[in-house]
């Protein structure tokens, strides 16, 4: 059932009288629970598209629906109503810095009206033990680092108990290390709270790591989306094959293929058969010899996978071919 | 008879009570304007940065009125303001003299200025610690109470000793016009009465409540500011 609906959605900014586009008419659906990862370079639009959710931004046209409510028809009182269910955390974190780590965590609470200082303290508390921080309630921002305070955005995030989580750009600030122990929060999040994450970045690696589904963004339009594991392992669009290939270095191209190769194919394991010897079965049974030219073995979330490029050579390899195949395996001929 | 080195010193002061009394007086002009000033000039510096260009409640015309007047205000010197103002002041308190009759147009003259200032102070206030109020469900009145004012703290306490230091220079030009306290002594018998000595006091103790403002006020910023 999705959550956040988007329909014939679009946003243009007036600058001067004229009409910029921002964002090109679109239908998206995010279903309840999932992690769904939007992608795009600086300047595509992600920032505008997770504000039209909780209407940061007014779209210039179409229908924005979260569970049943139709968002852009709601009065300011409601809308308020609406956001206290959104939480948001944010690149720069955002942290009232004339405020303790508690009051910063408390804040939307009193925001919403809660009063008694006794239940304040203990939600506090509690959520500040879920992010890790329970020994820096009487901190403030400034004498933490860059991964406490969005361990603080988070914990504030969650103050009221939100249905949806948006994250805009939320790893961007941070170092590798600490990028990884905060997505780490964030599908713990996802997991045990079935909280709907929504998270905009400029990463595939943010993607690859905690996202169920991607849309990619390039100059305004949603240029490909699907499961993370079909858009990262088979790119269809310049623009996903560029994200894709930031994420894997090594084999950003294919120019480490020798012409006489003849046919070049890249095999891709999903899931068991990436930890099963299919590969080396096969190839005996069939007296194929093969020769690997590149390859990987990771996770996209909680899917193991492998991708190899290599070439074959031998009589029986069409043979082959069709028994990886039977196996499960997703052949492609590469251009070489 | 013998001279106390006081005499001695300074030999036209035959009355310390008045200088103290003065003192008072220009304490008690200070007192009040400026609670006056940062009472009107707090919200209006608020309204001035809500309704400016791109702000929460961007409202171009009413900006514009604001600013013009607060602008007319402050392009009139205080010693004419405070002339023009005399109608508008013996209507507000009854008396255009003393502590009571500077008390107005002081604060006509500083609320403006104050405006300014915590105008300029909320526009340092980071953007997105307020759209993330904004997204926590925040209305407009709970932003400002809670993320702007506060936020906002070290700059708007040093609006305040500005403020606060300008308004010890009006009172003494008050002195001129019948407002009492020490610019009016330092004006009639220092000024008028050539009796320099009045003069030396009077600005000496003007210099050490300037600094003794400028002191607190800067301890008071540098507290906010450490977080």
């Amino acid at each position: 059932m999705p959550v956040i609906r988007f329909l014939d959605v679009h946003k243009s900014y007036r600058v001067d009288g004229k009409d910029i586009p921002a964002l090109q008419p679109f239908s998206l659906d995010i279903v309840d629970g999932e992690v769904f990862g939007i992608i795009g370079h600086s300047g595509a639009g992600k920032s505008t598209l997770i504000r039209l959710i909780n209407l940061l931004e007014r779209p210039s046209g179409g229908s924005i629906l979260i569970g049943d409510t139709e968002m852009t028809a709601l009065p300011e009182p409601a809308l308020r109503a609406q956001r206290r269910r959104i939480g948001m955390i944010f690149q720069h974190f955002n942290l009232l810095t004339s405020q303790t780590v508690a009051d910063n965590v408390a804040f939307p609470l009193r925001l919403a009206g809660e009063r008694d200082a006794t239940k304040i303290r203990a939600r506090v508390a509690e959520l500040l033990a879920r992010v890790g921080l329970d020994e820096h309630a009487g901190k403030y921002p400034s004498q933490l680092s860059g991964g406490q305070k969005q361990r603080v955005g988070i914990a504030r995030a969650l103050a009221n108990r939100p249905e949806i989580l948006l994250c805009d750009e939320a790893t961007s600030a941070l170092d590798p290390q600490t990028t990884a122990s905060v997505l780490d929060l964030l599908a713990a999040i996802n997991r045990e709270l079935k909280l709907t994450i929504v998270l905009i970045t400029h990463e595939m690696d943010v993607v690859r790591r905690i996202c169920d589904r991607v849309a990619v963004l390039d100059a305004g339009r949603i240029v490909e989306s699907g499961t993370v594991a079909d858009v990262f392992l088979h790119p269809r669009h310049a623009t996903t094959r560029r994200f894709v290939a930031e994420a894997l270095p090594e084999e950003a191209s294919t120019a480490q293929v020798p012409a006489a190769a003849g046919r070049v194919l890249r095999l891709t394991f999903r899931g068991a058969t990436t930890l099963q010897p299919v590969l080396s079965r096969v190839m005996r049974e069939h007296g194929v010899d093969f020769n690997l030219l590149a390859g990987r073995i990771d996770r996209i979330k909680d899917l193991p996978y492998g991708q190899l490029t290599l070439t074959l050579d031998g009589a029986r390899s069409d043979a082959a071919l069709a028994a990886l195949r039977q196996a499960g395996i997703e052949i492609e001929e590469v251009a070489a | 008879m013998t001279l106390s080195p006081l005499q001695s010193l300074f030999p036209n002061i035959d009355d310390w009570g008045e200088l103290g009394r003065a003192c008072i007086d220009t304490l008690l002009m200070l007192g009040g304007s400026l609670t006056l000033t940062v009472l009107i000039g707090l919200p209006l510096g608020v309204l001035l940065y809500l309704t400016g260009k791109g702000q929460l409640r961007a409202m171009p015309r009413l900006y514009g009125s604001i600013s013009l007047l607060v602008n007319v205000l402050r392009s009139v010197p205080f010693i004419i303001l405070m002339i023009v103002l005399m109608p508008v002041t013996y209507a507000l308190v009854g008396t255009k003299l003393g502590v009571r009759g500077a008390i107005p147009p002081l604060v006509i003259g500083a609320a403006p200025f104050f405006a300014r200032l915590v105008e300029t102070a909320l526009r340092e206030v980071q953007k997105g610690v307020i759209e993330a109020a904004q997204a926590m469900g925040a209305s407009t009145w709970q932003i400002v109470r809670h993320v702007l004012l506060p936020e906002a703290r070290a700059g708007i306490a040093a609006g305040i000793t500005v403020t606060a230091i300008a308004l010890v220079g009006y009172t003494a030009m008050g002195g001129a016009i019948g407002s009492g306290g020490l610019g009016d002594l330092a004006y009639r018998y220092g000024y008028l009465s050539y009796e320099s000595d009045y003069m030396v006091v009077t600005v000496a103790l003007l210099v050490v409540l300037v600094q003794l403002l400028q002191m607190l006020g800067d301890r008071i910023v540098a507290r906010y500011k450490r977080h």
